[in-house]
């Protein structure tokens, strides 16, 4: 049996354990005592079991801003992918082309995330937004009031700030494949699309997990975005699983079915993060994913 | 400046809750260390550590609390007896 050779390294850890500790591990613990008590101020509280977490788990307001979640980490995965994909397969591989490509790509993910929502705001007012303005010429747009108009400007948006990511994961792992895969194809005479599916899809099986997943946390935990480009609204049409949080736990100030709400919430992400980490680990080892 | 503990609002059963997770990872790094476990294979998909079925465990006990006490309205001592089960079965088969 193998022996454990460099347990002494576990010491280094402990500085970022510690930092893990006060920024993590003991507001989760407050997190879990909050959420067993009726908490009016400090040290004014009563312990009242799993009352909110029935009261949660029973909110229909939660159920939709879950399936509402899903929906839009759905619809955000159903386009992006594909669209990254194609852009990627687009991108030019020689020459001045390439890096002009890649800054213009890059640009819409070094835009702070509220500001995004703010530029959007903007772009889409009906009155004196440039897009908004124009779309209006043709049939009536207003994401503040239209909860389809809303979910339209909100994946638009998402799908500017995001595809990006994608584009740049599938280029990587694109230029990763040796020149001979596609000298061999064209010797066997195929087409792009047996190309496309036989060697460059494998290929890139590796980098497009790491972006599915990706993309799936961060549609799944957004929160910036939509609370300055909507606010949840209109109505609750746009109200994630974020936003719908904050409203309990910070304007409402419920302490108690806020922390049983944030440990709903943790636990999924918390499965998602696994399969996510899971997935990663194999990506490494070349294992079948 | 005096370090208190008074703002995490303690309570005894999430006291209880904490300790037993903290027990349970001290016995796991003493085991671990004495008789060095291996990456195998059991019903889960994939291989396991101790400490990967630890975690799916655990994991997997918080959502058959939350689906206890979504679905049915019998005393949560029923299914800290089937979490233990649970625990058990992962840990030896999974």
């Amino acid at each position: 049996m193998e022996k454990w050779e460099n347990n002494k390294a576990w010491f280094l850890v402990l500085p970022v354990f510690i930092i893990v500790a006060f920024s993590s591990i003991l507001p989760i613990m407050t997190v879990v005592n909050y959420s067993i008590q009726d908490i009016w101020g400090p040290g004014q509280s009563i312990f009242v079991g799993t009352e909110w977490y029935e009261e949660m788990l029973a909110d229909h307001r939660l159920h939709d801003a879950l399936w509402r979640q899903f929906l839009f980490s759905g619809l955000v995965l159903l386009i992006e992918m594909p669209l990254g994909i194609l852009l990627a397969l687009a991108m030019p591989k020689r020459g001045w082309g390439v890096s002009a490509s890649l800054v213009t790509m890059s640009l819409p993910l070094l835009i702070p995330w509220n500001t995004i929502g703010t530029i959007w705001i903007i772009f889409t007012r009906p009155d004196i937004g440039l897009f908004g303005a124009a779309v209006n010429q043709l049939v009536e747009f207003d994401h503040t009031a239209r909860p389809l108009d809303a979910w339209i400007t909100l994946m638009l948006m998402e799908v500017w700030h995001w595809t990006p990511l994608v584009t740049l994961l599938a280029y990587a792992g694109l230029r990763a494949i040796p020149e001979a895969y596609y000298q061999a194809a064209k010797i066997d005479g195929a087409s792009t699309w047996s190309t496309f599916w036989y060697i460059q899809l494998p290929k890139m099986r590796g980098v497009l997990t790491i972006a599915f997943l990706l993309r799936f946390m961060d549609s799944f935990l957004i929160y910036a975005e939509p609370f300055v480009l909507t606010g949840g609204g209109p109505g609750n049409s746009t109200t994630f699983l974020s936003i719908y949080l904050v409203k309990i736990a910070l304007l409402q100030f419920d302490l108690g079915p806020g922390g049983a709400f944030s440990l709903i919430y943790f636990v999924i992400v918390l499965l998602f993060s696994y399969m996510f980490y899971q997935a990663l680990q194999r990506v490494g080892k070349g294992e079948k994913v | 400046m005096t370090l208190t503990l008074e703002w995490m609002e303690w309570t005894l059963p999430t006291a209880i809750f904490f300790s037993t997770i903290f027990l349970i990872l001290v016995a796991m790094t003493i085991w671990q260390t004495v008789a060095p476990s291996i990456e195998r294979r059991g019903f889960l998909p994939i291989p396991t550590t101790p400490g990967d079925r630890l975690f799916i465990g655990l994991l997997g006990s918080a959502y058959l609390f939350l689906a206890w006490l979504a679905l049915t309205d019998f005393t949560l001592w029923i299914m800290l007896g089937i979490a233990v089960v649970w625990m058990i079965v992962v840990m030896r088969w999974g």
